[in-house]
């Protein structure tokens, strides 16, 4: 077996062109979808036309300022503002198609915003030509306002707690360049205390100032609680965040993961099926299963070899994709066991192929056939189809490689070995099972 | 069934070198092969002629080992399957690796036991040493048939099989290897080959064996097929003479 397999690397070494194609295809695959996986889509162009002035673009409330041109930035997080100066200019970049919407930012929307009383609006006029682009524009901007209002509000709530701290506490106060001494309840409180501890008991006096006091302490009780209930007003639901199931690494890191699968169940299955039946298309699979090597010797080694030259690849790939996603390289064991595992899984799948297809162009046509669907299969997250059609995709992914190596590499990646063993135990009955039909395959393989 | 021949009496005294009794095999319900014995002796040259699917290449590769008989028996030289060279009728060697290579690695893969001196003898044998670094891919037709028969040869077996030897050769190619096949018998080499061109059964073989529908239907020498259907009488030559003895058998 030793010396099949170095022919086969002796006549992989003298196809350049083949083994070029072989690495550099399945990793601009995997690369172009871990990129897709791992990026948003493009921001939007969208005219932004800002027509509050630079003097008014501050407001003032209870003493402190706030600039609002600060939370318009926050939409420029997920949009590419083309700055224009009038809203016919916004709306001819609308409709040219030069932007995908347009945002205006109306010059009263501070003065409505420094008032407390009215809701301040913006416009936003969309290009529905896209209806996906148009959509996303839409959440976008929506989201991102979300966030500004949320901005705005912390800030509101802000100055009110520390009115209210003023007027329990008391304090300094600036208005209109004069600086105002306040007493604050609490010391109201006090002095009225100290001034009915001096009035006779049947003073009509000291009933009416008792009445003061009481109203005191119950504004010092109540308004010492409003901080809390101010900060729930301005979140009134707060998200907790649970998560039973999901993945357990960053999207960078999944989509490492996703990269790295293709990469490997291209170079593997592709190599398997296509050296499995170079044997027979050069006629030597006969004169080799007369006694020189067993048939399942034959498969052994062919799996055996493309893993061998997948599992470097793949290692590769991990290394250089490493320069730019952060990658937890404590955890490198694990990757190796679950690249390896993997790349016999995938190497047997590949066996199967070429011993049922028993040429090498019909062989890489159907490795390439079944390895693409497989692997966007198993990427189908719940939830986006109905769950019976998820049921199917579970199954169908369940029969093929694809998806318990990506799960075992997500694990390998996350450093969770314990959680690796159910996809490895998976991987390895997968290997017995495509080994099993190759073997099946080769009695009408001459 | 089988003619029997002048020289059988003195055929039955020599060693037998590969021999087949009542071989038997079937496809489904169809019979390729029916009943069919016969033996070889060393440095004899047989020669298997017969119809489309008369079953020749399915009696050949029985003898080399790739397929089973459904019933019979085979008797080859200490048993294996590998003391019996075996030529497919397409080149069964890697077209990317060089001719000492292919050599070389068919050399080890059979357990030869010196496989770079087995590697010297046959490049030696086959005329290919100038070529021995060169790709098959880039070789002619004939000398890729030379490198196959070269494989077969490796083990220096006591029996060659070859199926159909000369069917991609040009002429001149066919008379190099037919020179190359008659050293090896005169060495004392066994070497059995089906063919369809019965001018070469009658020019080189020993004997022929003639299958039809999966039956043996003569063994002996090509003069004994003329004389069984006179075809000295009749003006036949051999292929007539080997159609007529067909015909007349109701194949």
């Amino acid at each position: 077996m030793r010396w099949l397999l170095l022919k086969d690397i002796q006549i992989l070494r003298r196809s350049p062109l083949l083994v070029t194609l072989l690495v550099v295809y399945p990793i601009v695959i995997a690369l172009l979808i871990g990129f897709a996986l791992s990026r948003g889509p493009q921001k939007p162009r969208v005219a932004f036309l800002n027509q509050v002035p630079p003097a008014a673009s501050t407001i003032n409330i209870g003493g402190t300022s706030i600039n609002v041109s600060k939370y318009s930035n926050e939409l420029f997080k997920s949009i590419k503002p083309i700055r224009v100066r009038t809203r016919a200019e916004a709306l001819d970049k609308v409709k040219s198609g030069d932007a995908l919407a347009a945002l205006i930012i109306p010059p009263d929307v501070t003065q409505k915003l420094a008032s407390g009383l009215q809701s301040a609006q913006v416009e936003v006029i969309y290009n529905d030509e896209d209806p996906v682009k148009g959509r996303f524009v839409e959440q976008a901007i929506s989201s991102r306002l979300a966030q500004a209002n949320s901005a705005l509000a912390d800030t509101f709530k802000g100055v009110a707690v520390q009115d209210i701290k003023l007027l329990l506490d008391g304090g300094h106060i600036d208005l209109l360049g004069r600086t105002l001494d306040i007493l604050g309840l609490k010391k109201t409180k006090t002095i009225l205390d100290a001034t009915i501890a001096g009035l006779p008991k049947n003073s009509t006096d000291r009933i009416a100032l008792q009445q003061v006091t009481s109203f005191a302490a119950l504004a010092i009780q109540n308004l010492n609680l409003s901080s809390d209930v101010l900060s729930t007003v301005s979140n009134p639901v707060d998200v907790k965040r649970v998560a039973l199931k999901g993945r357990r690494v960053p999207l960078d890191a999944f989509a490492v993961a996703v990269s790295v699968t293709v990469s490997l169940m291209f170079v593997t299955i592709l190599l398997a099926a296509g050296m499995l039946a170079l044997e027979r298309e050069e006629n030597a699979f006969l004169r080799l299963v007369r006694g020189l090597v067993s048939r399942l010797g034959l498969l052994v080694e062919k799996v055996g070899l493309a893993a061998v030259c997948a599992f470097p690849v793949a290692l590769a790939m991990m290394a250089g994709i490493s320069l730019f996603v952060s990658l937890d390289w404590s955890h490198f064991p694990l990757w190796l066991i679950a690249l390896a595992v993997g790349a016999v899984a995938f190497g047997a799948m590949g066996v199967a192929i070429g011993g049922v297809t028993r040429e090498v162009r019909a062989a890489s046509l159907m490795a390439f056939g079944l390895s693409l669907p497989i692997a966007f299969l198993a990427l189908v997250p719940s939830g986006s189809v109905s769950k019976g059609v998820y049921d199917v995709i579970r199954v169908i992914s369940a029969a093929f490689p694809f998806k318990p190596t990506l799960d075992a590499m997500d694990h390998a990646l996350s450093g969770a070995a314990t959680d690796m063993l159910v996809p490895l135990l998976h991987l390895a009955v997968l290997a017995a099972a495509f080994t099993a039909i190759a073997r099946l395959a080769l009695r009408r393989f001459a | 069934m089988a003619t029997p021949d002048t020289a059988a009496s003195a055929e039955a005294t020599t060693p037998v070198a590969l021999g087949a009794t009542g071989l038997l095999k079937r496809f489904g319900e169809r019979e390729a092969l029916r009943d069919v014995s016969f033996e070889v002796h060393p440095g004899e040259l047989v020669a298997i002629i017969g119809p489309n699917g008369a079953g020749k290449t399915t009696l050949l590769s029985i003898m080399a080992g790739i397929q089973s008989a459904t019933a019979g028996s085979v008797h080859r030289p200490d048993g294996g399957p590998l003391e019996v060279g075996w030529v497919p009728q397409h080149p069964a060697i890697y077209s990317k690796l060089s001719v000492a290579e292919n050599l070389r690695l068919f050399a080890r893969l059979e357990r030869v036991e010196d496989p770079h001196a087995a590697v010297e003898r046959m490049l030696a044998q086959t005329g290919l040493r100038d070529r021995a670094d060169d790709e098959v891919t880039t070789l002619s037709g004939g000398n890729r048939q030379r490198v196959n028969i070269a494989v077969g040869l490796l083990a220096d077996p006591a029996v060659l099989l070859l199926d159909e030897p000369s069917s991609s050769l040009d002429p001149r190619q066919r008379e190099r290897l037919w020179e190359f096949i008659g050293g090896l018998t005169a060495r004392g080499t066994a070497v059995v080959y089906s063919t369809h061109n019965v001018q070469e059964a009658e020019r080189y073989a020993d004997r022929v064996l003639v299958l039809a529908d999966g039956e043996l239907v003569f063994t002996g020498s090509p003069r004994g097929l003329e004389q069984a259907v006179g075809a000295r009488d009749r003006d036949l030559d051999f292929e007539s003479a080997f159609v007529t003895f067909l015909r007349e058998r109701g194949h």
